[in-house]
């Protein structure tokens, strides 16, 4: 029996994995639509941001300044690494991005480990954020929303600068692809717990074989 | 070119003969003066490094303490780093026994490892002393002469939490588990205990090993209206499953009670105030009071630089203590490996634990108390106090026939 608040709940669970999964890949989406790069190593700068989050909060005990420099400090890693390494390989072709980046992958791992160790790390939420909130019927941490919120309003930021200056990139692509992935992952895993991997890839597969040229790209001749 | 002359020629041949008379007894007088190979089949690179850590540091303390020499021998620790990949494992433990010919095989963490090595291990008689992974079928169908097991089946601590949790929590229990065999094994053994006292399993679930986002499944455990749940979780998922469970607000209605790894000290500290309350069975914790494990968490924490001792350290522990007894016993002698494992079923010791014995059936550890822990703020940080205790906890041994 479907009850409406169980799906709405499972909705909102989706909402915030989906937006997750937005603030992740919409970086990966710009730079090659912008720039061309194929950056392999793009999680990776995702876990350098988090260590960088967890040596901040270290020292400052503060979440919010932990949330400004650890972008920042990402930020001045990937400008480093675009000066340095892949500035001399804009001329080549995409295969030897993609060499660059995959060993690119292999050190910041390494380097993590030799400056943090392998201890499992956690970054506490922020007292403001460590209360439950009640969204029509259905209690959600507060924490969700707020990256709910957040990622939207990263998404509103980006879609602007892309005005701005230019240049292609599916914003929308990774946006909607983003949601709609959410939804499946967390239904799939709600309605399906055995085959939930399997949605990802259905979902894929699906629009591969419907529409290869992605949700909003110009159709391939 | 010198010719060979038939002085030469029959000097040579003497000196050959003399050594093929010798050799033997050289050999075996070097098997028994020589030193002591411990070899070590852990993770000391990835996620699971700290737990490798933690074993080879309980191991370090009982050798110092020896002052590295048993029976005469120096200890020699091997250690070869299994990444815990099975392929790389057994590789290395193949160089352990073939190359380096260890007189004493220990590790690993990972199951799938030591179920891979097992085989290896039977066939070539080697003495292999279990200091982690739990597997059950290593005390049952698997089960082999010359393998012991100091640390735990998965089944020891999960089975006596069942009437326990039925009895002082609730009868509705949802239960969970990474989707892979340990899990499958841990809450299976909770299940049959849990259901033969009356107890009811309202929801199952068994999300993917190294899932981040639990939210879907902590949403399905509110709407079952279970009033606790029964969880094995290790490592991240532990971290993620525990804190994630706070966050849903789900502590205020429903009880978290799971096995011991969901708590343990590799987790506290990333699980933060997330994790008091929490309900676990385990062997060890470190606030256990009796005389052995008060010395052993002092002179830990000394040796390692204030470090608080787990259950792994405490596996550690209680592998080198096995190994020197029984090397004492045989005055050294790691040749004859059925006396050797003769005296290995008769260990008994005082180990942090509480009274640590083998069961001659399975060579696996009678745990000497499963204790039931509560995670609570003490004298220094958040830690597992036990409340409860189930004693003597054997492994079934269902299928084990030994010798085999």
């Amino acid at each position: 029996m479907l009850v409406v608040s169980d799906v709405f709940a499972q909705a909102l669970n989706g909402l915030a994995y989906g937006v997750l999964l937005f603030l992740l890949s919409v970086g990966l989406t710009l730079i090659f639509g912008m720039l061309d790069v194929v950056n392999l190593a793009h999680g990776s700068y995702y876990m350098l941001g988090a260590y960088a989050g967890v040596a901040t909060l270290m020292v400052t005990q503060s979440f919010w300044l932990a949330l400004v420099i650890a972008p920042l400090a990402v930020g001045l890693v990937g400008a480093v690494v675009e000066r340095l390494c892949l500035r001399p390989l804009y001329r080549r072709g995409p295969l030897d991005q993609v060499l660059l980046t995959f060993g690119l992958i292999y050190l910041f791992e390494d380097l993590v480990k030799w400056i943090w160790g392998g201890r499992i790390r956690g970054i506490p939420a922020p007292a403001l954020l460590t209360a439950s909130v009640n969204v029509l019927g259905v209690i959600v941490p507060s924490y969700r929303l707020f990256v709910i919120v957040f990622g939207l309003l990263m998404a509103l930021v980006l879609w602007l600068i892309v005005v701005v200056v230019g240049g292609l990139g599916s914003l929308k692509g990774s946006l909607v692809g983003s949601l709609i992935i959410g939804q499946a992952e967390t239904f799939g895993k709600a309605w399906l717990p055995g085959a939930s991997m399997l949605m990802i890839y259905a979902v894929m597969a699906l629009i591969l074989l419907l529409r290869p040229q992605g949700l909003f790209g110009r159709p391939l001749r | 070119m010198k010719a060979v002359t038939r002085r030469r020629f029959l000097s040579g041949a003497a000196a050959t003969a003399a050594g093929v008379a010798v050799g033997p007894w050289v050999l075996r007088a070097h098997g028994q003066s020589g030193p002591l190979k411990v070899g070590l089949v852990l993770p000391y690179t990835g996620v699971y490094a700290v737990l490798g850590e933690s074993i080879t540091q309980g191991m370090e303390l009982v050798f110092a303490r020896e002052n590295w020499t048993v029976a005469g021998r120096k200890v020699e620790m091997i250690k070869e780093d299994d990444e815990m990949k099975p392929p790389v494992g057994i590789r290395k433990t193949e160089k352990l026994i073939d190359s380096d010919k260890v007189d004493i095989l220990t590790g690993p963490v990972h199951s799938g490892i030591l179920l891979g090595m097992r085989d290896k291990v039977h066939s070539s008689k080697t003495i292999l002393i279990v200091s982690n992974a739990g597997a059950d079928d290593i005390s049952r169908a698997k089960c082999s002469k010359w393998i012991f097991r100091t640390s735990f089946s998965n089944w020891q601590p999960n089975w006596p939490m069942g009437p326990w949790v039925a009895k002082n929590v609730s009868k509705e229990v949802f239960v969970a588990a990474p989707n892979y065999q340990a899990g499958k094994d841990q809450i299976g053994a909770f299940k049959e205990s849990f259901l033969a006292t009356g107890g009811k399993v309202i929801g199952e679930d068994y999300p993917k090993l190294g899932e981040t986002d639990y939210a879907p499944y902590l949403t399905k455990i509110k709407q079952s209206g279970a009033k606790a749940v029964y969880a094995f979780f290790s490592g991240t998922d532990a971290v993620g499953f525990v804190k994630q469970f706070d966050e849903f607000g789900l502590k205020q209605s429903v009880k978290l009670t799971g096995a011991g790894f969901l708590v343990e000290p590799d987790v506290l500290p990333a699980q933060g105030k997330a994790a008091l309350g929490v309900i676990s069975g385990h062997f060890y914790t470190p606030l256990l009071d009796n005389p052995t494990n008060v010395r052993f968490v002092k002179e830990f924490r000394e040796k390692f630089g204030g470090k608080m001792p787990d259950g792994f350290a405490c596996q550690g522990y209680d592998t080198a203590e096995t190994i020197v007894r029984a090397v004492k016993a045989t005055n050294g002698n790691t040749q004859d490996k059925d006396k050797l494992v003769a005296v290995l079923e008769k260990t008994e010791f005082d180990s942090p634990r509480g009274h640590f014995r083998f069961d001659p059936k399975t060579h696996n550890v009678i745990q000497p108390y499963i204790y039931v822990r509560e995670v609570r703020e003490v004298a220094g940080g958040l830690n597992n106090v036990p409340i409860d205790k189930v004693a003597d906890v054997k492994d079934p041994g269902t299928g084990c026939t030994l010798p085999a």
